[in-house]
């Protein structure tokens, strides 16, 4: 537990994902079975544990100290669990090892809620601060160290020297403490047999560098509209669903309505989208705001699943019931699909069209119509292609539409993270509101950006947002408005949150506009206006 | 006992009086007359009259604020008593930092002693705490609540040290007060037994050659001058704190962002202060130290002069002793030296 709680307190205070990934994989190559297992399964949010109340642990710093040092501690620290590990004081501190993780997890698995208090007791004597703490953070639910599943199994295939894919193919079929995998990866024991709910690696797609398509015949690939929503994977096998994000992530609590629709067997992937019901069975797609209402929810409310319907637009089929069409060439398996479609018909899934086209002047034209905020650009997949993991060179690519640009005004500057700690390097972006020449024109934010720049480029605003500083609020510093920046972004959306009243998605910066003077930079009216072209397709 | 030591050692604007020997002591302005504990920057200011002080503390001062810093300097020795007007004034050991003292006064039949700023346990670079009985205790509360108990120091030695291992290609960059938290980390680290040169930032130097000069151990030391990131790689670097997201910090390669400090105990004030690596290194005594330093010098009556005060007055009430906070201005948040 020591060893573990050591883990946890060093990733908790380290931001660069390499550091982490180095800190995790050292920790399973220096602890034995089952510890590191259960630790994994901790990382990765697979355990089960009964969950201590606030007011059990209250109870515990009140045994341990009167009311008033408690509260005053409590007050100051500002974190319960935090405050009981800082403060308790061992009673009698026998002469016992501390507890391992095995212990730890194996005995709350099976402790009933009265037991729970006098096995942290037991154990708080025997822990230091940071083992306390650790602790505490488990039994009191989730352990926010900045370590997503992902993350923790990326760090596991490296222990192995395994693809994170293979990993990922068999995680679904295993239970902690994952003995068989730490065999495997440590070239004890055969790979884990995998399981049918797991997920299977999607394929991706590389960006498409337009000088690159003179050389691809374009009656070697396939056009699809590449939809501006999440990539998603739906497994469903013997009454059990899942739905994947592209990461892997489960998502299937989120998307209840969608996980209701799942009743064939098999693996899909698709796009996942917010539709409304439009004529003929078709629908309509909404802008990527509103299916940002539905991710990363813990609860759902049915006003939710009325007001932003999930739908998935599917581009191919991995497994149809027990067979694996993955090594199928792309036509075969998009016959399968449509085949699929017309037998298992059913609302909440349609199919992404393939588009025809006989030459890449056609296709072009076809991409440079698209105006629709839903279609993000064009994907390219080879027609002979299996389906396979990962990102894998001239199979699959993707050619984005044209990003949007605005020339807006630099107005707030933000120290990074990490190596960028020393330099301001988050910026906020504003547009005129108002027309020049009036006396309460004044700049609105209209978005942050933090790439695009070059390293050299990130050199010189630091040094102009250090010699333009006109106030400081903490780590930020205003500028007064000299610095115009051509902004790219995808598309524009009103919003409510926002001052400006428009919110652009995923603006980066394209060129630093030297040349150009503050108030010639453009006005918000601008944006308001790319709202109702794409509204208008 | 005579007249209660609240007739003649009153709280000012500029710090706590002696009306009988017309004195300060650390006081925030400049003054006739001033007794200073230790060199930090609160607590020793240019432009008295005259000072009282150890040797060390003089030193310091000097480093500081040059030749002039005062007056004239009267130095005083450990142990040794000093009359001023009616008070007899002595030095004894607060193991803060070099030079550091308690004061102990003694004026119609009262002792009162004021702590400065002190800790319990073990530190190279100064002579431990010294508890004497007294009537009056004024005691700082740096770290006065329960939450505040500082690990032992070679445990957060060996958790650098470990990091160094693990992270062989970056340098590790610890955020240090120039006085007092420098020398002393330079020092635990050599019982460690870490030997290589440790860096300095240039703003770290003048102090670090005057405990070198005193006859403190610490081992090879320079600053960074002429080194580049490779030859950095490994490396034990200190620097202020300031300076730790600076752009001076640009030269090192990757460094891991060490802070050592009392504060470091609780993670919001880690993450505040962005360190990768937070060390509980403190020079003011934890919780049970301040409990134990009342129970040691056992006096019937505690005034606190800053800090987390509210703690401390509750446990002493609880305890049976008459307690009061003096609330001194300017002593609150001394973030970096602690």
């Amino acid at each position: 537990m020591q060893h573990f709680a050591n883990l946890l307190d060093a990733l908790s205070f380290q931001p660069a994902r390499n550091a982490k990934l180095r800190l995790i994989e050292t920790y399973l190559r220096t602890t034995p079975d089952p510890d590191r297992g259960y630790a994994l399964a901790a990382l990765t949010g697979s355990l089960n544990l009964p969950n201590a109340k606030p007011a059990i642990l209250r109870k515990l710093g009140t045994d341990q100290l009167d009311e008033t040092l408690f509260a005053l501690s409590y007050d100051y620290v500002g974190d319960l669990a935090e405050t009981l590990a800082l403060i308790w004081q061992p009673t009698n501190r026998r002469n016992q090892p501390s507890p391992s993780l095995r212990e730890v997890i194996e005995k709350l698995e099976t402790a009933t809620s009265a037991e729970v208090p006098l096995l942290l007791t037991d154990w708080l004597d025997l822990l230091d601060a940071t083992g306390r703490w650790a602790l505490l953070k488990l039994i009191t639910g989730s352990l926010r160290v900045g370590v997503s599943a992902r993350l923790a199994k990326t760090a596991v295939a490296n222990f192995g020297a395994v693809a994170l894919e293979d990993v990922e193919e068999i995680w679904h079929g295993l239970q902690p403490p994952y003995r068989e995998l730490f065999s495997w990866l440590s070239g004890f024991g055969e790979k884990p047999d995998r399981l049918n709910l797991s997920f299977r690696p999607l394929m991706l797609a590389h960006p498409l560098d337009e000088e690159e398509l003179a050389q691809l015949k374009p009656e070697e690939f396939r056009a699809e509209w590449k939809w501006d929503g999440i990539r998603v994977q739906a497994v469903a096998f013997a009454g059990e669903r899942r739905l994947y994000s592209r990461a892997g992530e489960d998502i299937s609590r989120a998307f209840p309505d969608i996980i209701e629709a799942m009743t064939y067997e098999g693996v899909l992937d698709g796009e996942l989208l917010v539709a409304r019901p439009a004529e003929n069975s078709d629908v309509q797609i909404a802008p990527f705001n509103e299916l940002q209402q539905r991710l990363n929810r813990k609860t759902i409310t049915s006003r939710m699943l009325a007001d932003w319907r999930a739908h998935v637009r599917l581009y191919d089929i991995l497994i149809d019931g027990e067979v694996d069409l993955r090594p199928l060439p792309f036509d075969m398996r998009r016959q399968h699909l449509e085949d699929w479609y017309r037998r298992e018909r059913r609302p909440r899934f349609d199919l992404s069209p393939v588009l025809p086209f006989a030459s890449w002047e056609e296709l072009a034209a076809l991409r440079a119509g698209a105006r629709a905020a839903s279609i993000e650009g064009l994907m390219l997949k080879r027609a002979d292609s299996p389906y396979l993991g990962g990102r894998i060179k001239g199979r699959w690519f993707k050619w984005k539409r044209d990003p949007l640009t605005v020339d807006a005004v630099l107005m707030y500057a933000q120290r990074g993270h990490g190596k960028r700690s020393s330099f301001y390097s988050d910026f906020t972006f504003g547009c005129w509101q108002g027309s020049e020449g009036e006396a309460d024109r004044q700049l609105v934010p209209v978005g942050k950006a933090y790439s695009g720049y070059t390293d050299e480029e990130l050199l010189q605003l630091d040094r102009w947002v250090r010699n333009h500083t006109i106030n400081r609020f903490g780590p930020v510093r205003e500028v007064s408005p000299g610095l115009v920046v051509e902004l790219a972004f995808d598309a524009v959306q009103r919003s409510s949150r926002h001052k400006s009243g428009v919110a652009l998605r995923f603006p980066r910066i394209r060129r630093l506009r030297w040349d150009k003077p503050a108030q010639e930079a453009d006005s918000l009216d601008t944006l308001v206006q790319l709202i109702s072209t794409s509204k208008a397709s | 006992m005579g007249l209660h030591p609240e007739t003649w050692l009153k709280v000012t604007e500029i710090g706590l009086y002696c009306e009988p020997g017309n004195f300060y002591i650390d006081p925030s302005g400049p003054v006739d007359r001033a007794v200073i504990t230790h060199g930090h920057s609160d607590h020793a200011r240019a432009g008295h009259r005259t000072v009282l002080s150890t040797a060390e503390t003089a030193a310091i001062m000097a480093v500081r604020y040059g030749n002039d810093f005062a007056g004239t300097t009267q130095i005083s020795t450990y142990g040794v008593p000093v009359q001023i007007a009616e008070v007899r004034v002595t030095l004894l050991p607060a193991g803060h930092i070099l030079g550091s003292a308690q004061v102990l006064l003694e004026y119609d039949g009262s002792r009162v002693v004021i702590s400065g700023d002190y800790k319990r346990r073990p530190d190279r670079t100064c002579i431990a705490f010294d508890p004497v009985p007294c009537d009056v205790f004024i005691t700082e509360a740096t770290f006065g609540l329960p939450v505040f108990r500082h690990p032992p120091d070679h445990l957060e030695i060996s958790r650098l040290l470990q990091s160094r291992e693990l992270f062989p290609d970056r340098c590790h960059l610890i955020g240090v007060y120039a006085l007092g938290k420098c020398q002393r980390v330079m020092t635990l680290l050599r019982s460690a037994g870490y030997d290589r040169p440790i860096y300095l930032h240039g703003a770290l130097l003048a102090l670090t050659k005057l405990y070198a000069a005193r006859g403190i151990e610490l081992g090879p030391f320079s600053v960074l001058a002429g080194l580049t990131a490779e030859q950095l790689k490994g490396e034990i670097v200190l620097c202020p704190p300031s300076a730790l997201a600076d752009r001076w910090s640009r030269r090192l390669p990757e460094p891991v962002s060490a802070a050592a400090s009392g504060w470091m105990r609780v993670r919001a004030r880690a993450r505040q202060k962005g360190a990768e690596l937070p060390l509980v290194i403190s020079d003011h005594a934890d919780w049970d130290e301040l409990l134990q330093t009342v129970e040691d010098v056992n006096a019937p009556e505690v005034w606190i002069t800053h800090g987390r005060e509210d703690g401390l007055l509750h446990a002493l009430a609880k305890s049976g002793r008459r307690a009061r906070a003096l609330s001194l201005i300017g002593r609150e948040e001394e973030e970096e030296d602690s």
